[in-house]
């Protein structure tokens, strides 16, 4: 796509196959600014499947699977194996949200929280059908079968006993069955999402309101998972997730390495649905949108439709990351959904580069990697002379400010890098969100006032 | 009320007469002072109450407990110590000498009885109920309160009228009325005590009212003659399986064996693969299991099952009720009726309680969100690193108490201090990050959330994780108690009036000084107000570090009451947020509307569930969700063109 349009009828494509189906952003003055020649090239955005990004994926999980443990030379740890898979889990959720945020202009606080949801979906039949076996092998003793109330009653103190209490509370219904819980992996996000959703776009809820009410769902969430009646163990959590159940010989390099090809596998999927998605007609709407609701609005789409399908399918998404992700983790409590894990997760996705699917995956996996090397102690301390820098302490510091510096002076993020490389155009977006030339703007003016209320 | 007499005698001799020393009251009565009985111990007792001697409490102390010994040579008593040896130093009792080597030959113990240590024991008290100092009687009286007794009515009584001091004789009636509610003489006594407790609302009362209204559960085949509180009516008040339960533990039915009673049958009936023909495989089946059981029954290897019907019929011959300790109605009549209306008070008292827990509340929120609806009002950016302008004020308040001892001077310090470095601070926020992303409100939330962890790791590095004390003055210790049901710290007063000072001196800031004049027209339309002089970059700068700085000082307000440690501002910001988008942006009656609404509607959720403060942020969070519905702008919106769109 090096297409370099000069008529003026390419500039308003019936296909919208460029992502300016709704033509270029004013600057306010209400004079339609001619967009710049030679500007109107393909770029990351427009989100073609980039399948250099499958073949590279494909070739790292071949890598990894011979220098594993379990397929081959054992050449990189077990752990580490796990800790790649959970990077890709992260990734996929990263796609999500820049498909919600970079696409579509929506700052959601809330879908590490879908993600935690899909977790402890998953980690309920884990838990359950680990603690099922676990206690029949119990009972086998016993001179006397057991009768299938006893065995409820057992799973359930078993289960519950941390939080004293020993009934299966009713969300425990479907636990039992791996096909019902797989369902509610997808549904419980996705139904949530379809409520919030429908309720914060349909009153018209937009900017940072709305950021700020994805966040208070995201509280509220986490804060009724703390509770210990709230029939998933309180501050626990559900642990020893890693044991699956069925497999329990198998062991844990196996497990991990499954792990690893189903999350690669789940990535390449999400990559390539959200790449059709923003690649065509849809994808055009909802960058258009980004850019200028009321405009999209105007000519007749109905917007609330494609914000609450787009928040939706994404959440879905990361429940099902987050049902991958969680089984390599080992152990799920509400601390892994409060806010903070959602403002990282768009931290990510600025640092990887808005608005380009690759750009969030490297975002995600770069700054995960990174983070984990520093306050894991990996990273060498780094000697001042007067002061030792030990990175455990300082790489919370590094990373805030590294993450000002990005939003100041790199936009595009990391994913910007790859314009140098390929020698692509500057963006020519000119609107309120996404990674543009605005934040060089010299002049004041009324030109954002809707996202200024 | 032999007491009381011994009292009117004490009271009536004058003072001058009575400066006796104990041993010559002693020598007066020394036959009734060696062997003492409970009938005539009174007089004696009298006497050395009303000699107005000093050492009059030890003595009677240590004469209730048989230290005192009479030395049979001379008659004389001391308080004797076992030297060993059958030997005994005698120490007099007025003066303290000691006589060491007295042989115990020459002595003799007075062993008062139970009934004479009882007599000694309400003389005593009577005798500290009178003491001359305020903080004996207080003393005394207190001890009444903590162990009531039948013995301590008559001299409570008796000392009410001479007591000086007001609150304490109110204190002694209401004890008096107390004790006589309980263990008056005469129904009519008590009765009359107990109407006398009307309106109280002290625990105490309370409690001792339940104990008159105090019940036992009975069962009979008919409604027994006795103070009966209700009738459990099985089925209503209380299960089958419940009241069938009380049958059996008293004894009128024979138990039914439970389900691990059954499983223990079994499995120690076990024969051969078989229990009592019903194979082991099958016992899987609950209803397998009681076909077992019951062919066990039958061959009596165990008891038998007890048939539904023989439950119900059981159940309903049989009357189950709850009586009164108290064999008398009009008694506790009287105390129900008393007690029902100290409730409703108690009721409305915690009402009020629970408003002014929801005000101090609220004015936490409402300076924790003040300074960051005026940011977000004016430059419609959203500040992620608000809550740790909040921590570094409280941080500041704990280094200035490092260097200034005095607790009243440093915070007096501190105050001014926290505003300057919040101001300092967000200033520098505003000029180095937030003005290049005026056009990108997004991304300010996430440029500032950046400052905002990298603060936070910052303040980690420099203090520590432990959490750091920030101690208030004295003067703002303790609570202000209105009564046992209303009270509130004065911390939280002083924070409530601090957030009234804040409001009042931002609504003159806003709407009587020309740099309000300016904020708000730089809120309502910046390029307007642009094109009339106004600097809109200095009032962003200058708007940005006052609601830093307001932050600051809220941070060492909120120190005071909780603790300092490096995510004390994450745990507000979130509310904070939720304040200002339910109050409405770039107005302060909206902000305090917000802090009102998320305040009151956090204490008034805990009001149904007080244990469980999760489960009302929870809800609060969704009712939020639910308001923002109705109102998307707050409740105080901009309207018109100052509402930009």
């Amino acid at each position: 796509m090096t297409d370099t349009p000069h008529s003026l009828g390419r500039k308003y494509p019936g296909g919208g196959r460029h992502g300016r189906a709704i033509g270029p952003s004013d600057n306010g003055d209400g004079e339609a600014a001619p967009p710049p020649a030679g500007r109107r090239a393909d770029h990351g955005e427009t989100g073609k499947p980039k399948y250099w990004v499958l073949g590279l994926l494909f070739l790292f999980c071949f890598a990894v699977t011979i220098m594993s443990e379990a397929a081959g030379t054992g050449t990189i740890s077990t752990s580490f194996v796990k800790t790649l898979g959970k990077t890709l889990c992260l990734c996929l959720a990263a796609i999500a949200m820049d498909v919600v945020w970079g696409y579509t202009g929506i700052l959601s606080l809330g879908h590490m929280a879908f993600f935690g949801l899909g977790g402890y979906m998953i980690g309920q039949w884990l838990m359950y059908a680990r603690t099922e076996a676990i206690v029949l092998e119990n009972l086998a003793s016993q001179p006397i079968p057991a009768t299938p109330q006893e065995i409820q009653n057992a799973i359930g103190s078993q289960i519950f006993g941390v939080v004293g209490s020993s009934d299966l509370p009713p969300i425990w219904g479907f636990a039992h069955s791996l096909t019902l819980q797989l369902a509610l992996v997808v549904l419980v996000p996705g139904l949530l999402a379809l409520v919030f959703g429908w309720l914060a776009f349909r009153s018209r809820v937009t900017g940072v309101y709305l950021s700020i009410l994805t966040q208070a769902m995201t509280l509220a969430l986490s804060l009724y998972l703390f509770q210990n009646d709230s029939g998933l163990r309180g501050n626990n959590g559900l642990s020893g997730l890693q044991n699956i159940p069925g497999h329990e010989q198998t062991s844990q390099a196996v497990i991990s390495l499954a792990f690893f090809w189903a999350s690669a596998l789940a990535f390449a999927a999400g990559y390539l649905l959200f790449s059709w998605i923003v690649s065509g007609k849809m994808g055009s709407v909802i960058r258009g949108i980004r850019d200028n609701e009321s405009r999209v609005r105007f000519l007749g789409y109905p917007v609330e439709g494609f914000k609450l399908f787009v928040f939706t399918l994404t959440a879905v998404v990361c429940g099902l990351a987050g049902a991958l992700y969680y089984p390599q983790a080992g152990i799920i409590n509400p601390a892994e959904i409060a806010p903070i894990a959602s403002i990282y997760l768009a931290v990510w996705v600025a640092i990887g580069g808005r608005g380009r699917l690759y750009g969030a995956a490297i975002g995600a996996a770069f700054v995960s990697l990174l983070s984990s090397w520093f306050t894991g102690g990996g990273a060498p301390p780094l000697d001042l002379g007067f002061y030792r820098i030990l990175w455990t302490d300082w790489w919370l510091v590094l990373l805030g400010l590294s993450f000002v510096l990005v939003t100041l002076f790199a936009p595009k993020g990391i994913g910007g890098l790859f314009d140098f490389l390929v020698r692509k155009p500057e963006a020519d977006r000119e609107g309120d969100y996404g990674p543009d030339a605005g934040s060089r703007r010299a002049e004041e003016g009324p030109e954002d006032e809707e996202a200024r209320t | 009320m032999r007491l009381l007499k011994i009292l009117a005698a004490l009271l009536l001799l004058p003072a001058a007469v009575l400066a006796q020393d104990v041993q010559s009251v002693l020598q007066t009565h020394a036959e009734e002072a060696a062997s003492p009985s409970r009938r005539s111990v009174g007089v004696l007792l009298a006497d050395i109450s009303a000699s107005g001697a000093p050492e009059t409490a030890t003595f009677l102390e240590r004469y209730r407990d048989r230290e005192v010994w009479q030395r049979l040579s001379d008659g004389r008593f001391y308080y004797a110590e076992d030297t060993g040896d059958r030997t005994y130093t005698l120490i007099d009792i007025d003066t303290g000498a000691a006589t060491e080597g007295v042989s115990a030959d020459d002595l003799e113990q007075i062993r008062p009885n139970g009934g004479v240590q009882r007599e000694i024991a309400g003389a005593l008290v009577a005798f500290q109920l009178s003491d001359p100092d305020i903080s004996r009687r207080r003393t005394a009286v207190e001890a009444i309160a903590r162990s009531p007794s039948e013995d301590h009515l008559a001299p409570l009584r008796a000392s009410v009228d001479t007591e000086p001091d007001p609150a304490l004789k109110a204190r002694k009636e209401q004890l008096a009325d107390l004790l006589a509610a309980t263990y008056g003489d005469t129904p009519e006594e008590r009765i009359a005590a107990i109407e006398d407790l009307t309106g109280s609302l002290s625990v105490e009362v309370r409690a001792a009212l339940n104990r008159i209204l105090a019940t036992e559960a009975g069962v009979a085949t008919d409604l027994p003659e006795a103070n009966i509180a209700r009738v459990l009516e099985p089925g209503r008040d209380l299960t089958e399986a419940a009241a069938y339960g009380i049958l059996v533990s008293e004894g009128l039915a024979q138990a039914n064996p439970t389900d691990a009673e059954i499983y223990t049958a079994l499995t120690q009936n076990i024969d051969g693969g078989t229990v009592a023909g019903v194979p082991v495989a099958l016992l899987g089946d609950p209803a397998e299991r009681l076909r077992a059981y019951d062919a066990l029954a039958e061959a009596g290897a165990v008891p038998r099952r007890i048939p539904p019907e023989a439950i119900a019929g059981a159940v309903t011959s049989h009357v189950f009720f709850e009586s009164y300790l108290e064999p008398d109605e009009a008694i506790t009549d009287a105390a129900r009726r008393v007690l029902s209306g100290i409730q409703t008070r108690v009721g409305l008292g915690q009402v009020a309680d629970r408003t002014l827990d929801g005000l101090s509340l609220m004015s936490i929120y409402f300076l924790a969100a003040i300074g960051l609806a005026i940011t977000f009002g004016v430059m419609g950016v959203i500040n992620m690193a608000h809550g740790e302008f909040i921590m570094m004020g409280a941080y500041t308040g704990y280094v200035v108490q490092l260097f200034v001892p005095d607790y009243t001077l440093s915070l007096a310090i501190a105050l001014p201090l926290a505003f300057v470095v919040t101001f300092g601070a967000g200033v520098a926020l505003e000029r180095s990050v937030i003005r290049f992303l005026y056009h990108r409100p997004l991304e300010t939330l996430l440029a500032t959330f950046g400052i905002s962890i990298a603060l936070q790791q910052l303040a980690k590095n420099i203090f520590g994780t432990q959490a750091r004390p920030l101690t208030s003055p004295d003067w703002l210790a303790g609570a202000w108690a209105v009564n046992d049901v209303i009270q509130i710290s004065y911390i939280r007063i002083a924070i409530f009036v601090l957030a009234l000072i804040f409001l009042a001196l931002l609504l003159f800031l806003l709407n009587r000084t020309r740099l309000g004049l300016e904020v708000r027209a730089v809120t309502q339309n910046p390029g307007m107000a642009a094109s009339m002089g106004i600097d809109p970059d200095r009032i962003n700068m200058l708007t940005f570090g006052l609601g830093s700085g307001i932050a600051g000082i809220a941070g060492v307000a909120i120190g005071l009451y909780a603790q300092v440690t490096s995510e004390m501002g994450s745990s507000y910001i979130v509310q904070s947020f939720m304040t200002v988008v339910v109050g409405g942006v770039g107005n302060v009656w909206g902000t305090l509307a917000g802090a009102s609404l998320i305040g009151g509607l956090q204490k008034g959720i805990e009001w149904f569930n007080p244990s469980n403060t999760l489960a009302a942020q929870t809800y609060m969070v969704i009712f939020i969700i639910l308001f923002i519905q109705f109102r998307p702008k707050g409740i105080v919106a901009l309207k018109g063109r100052a509402a930009g769109d």
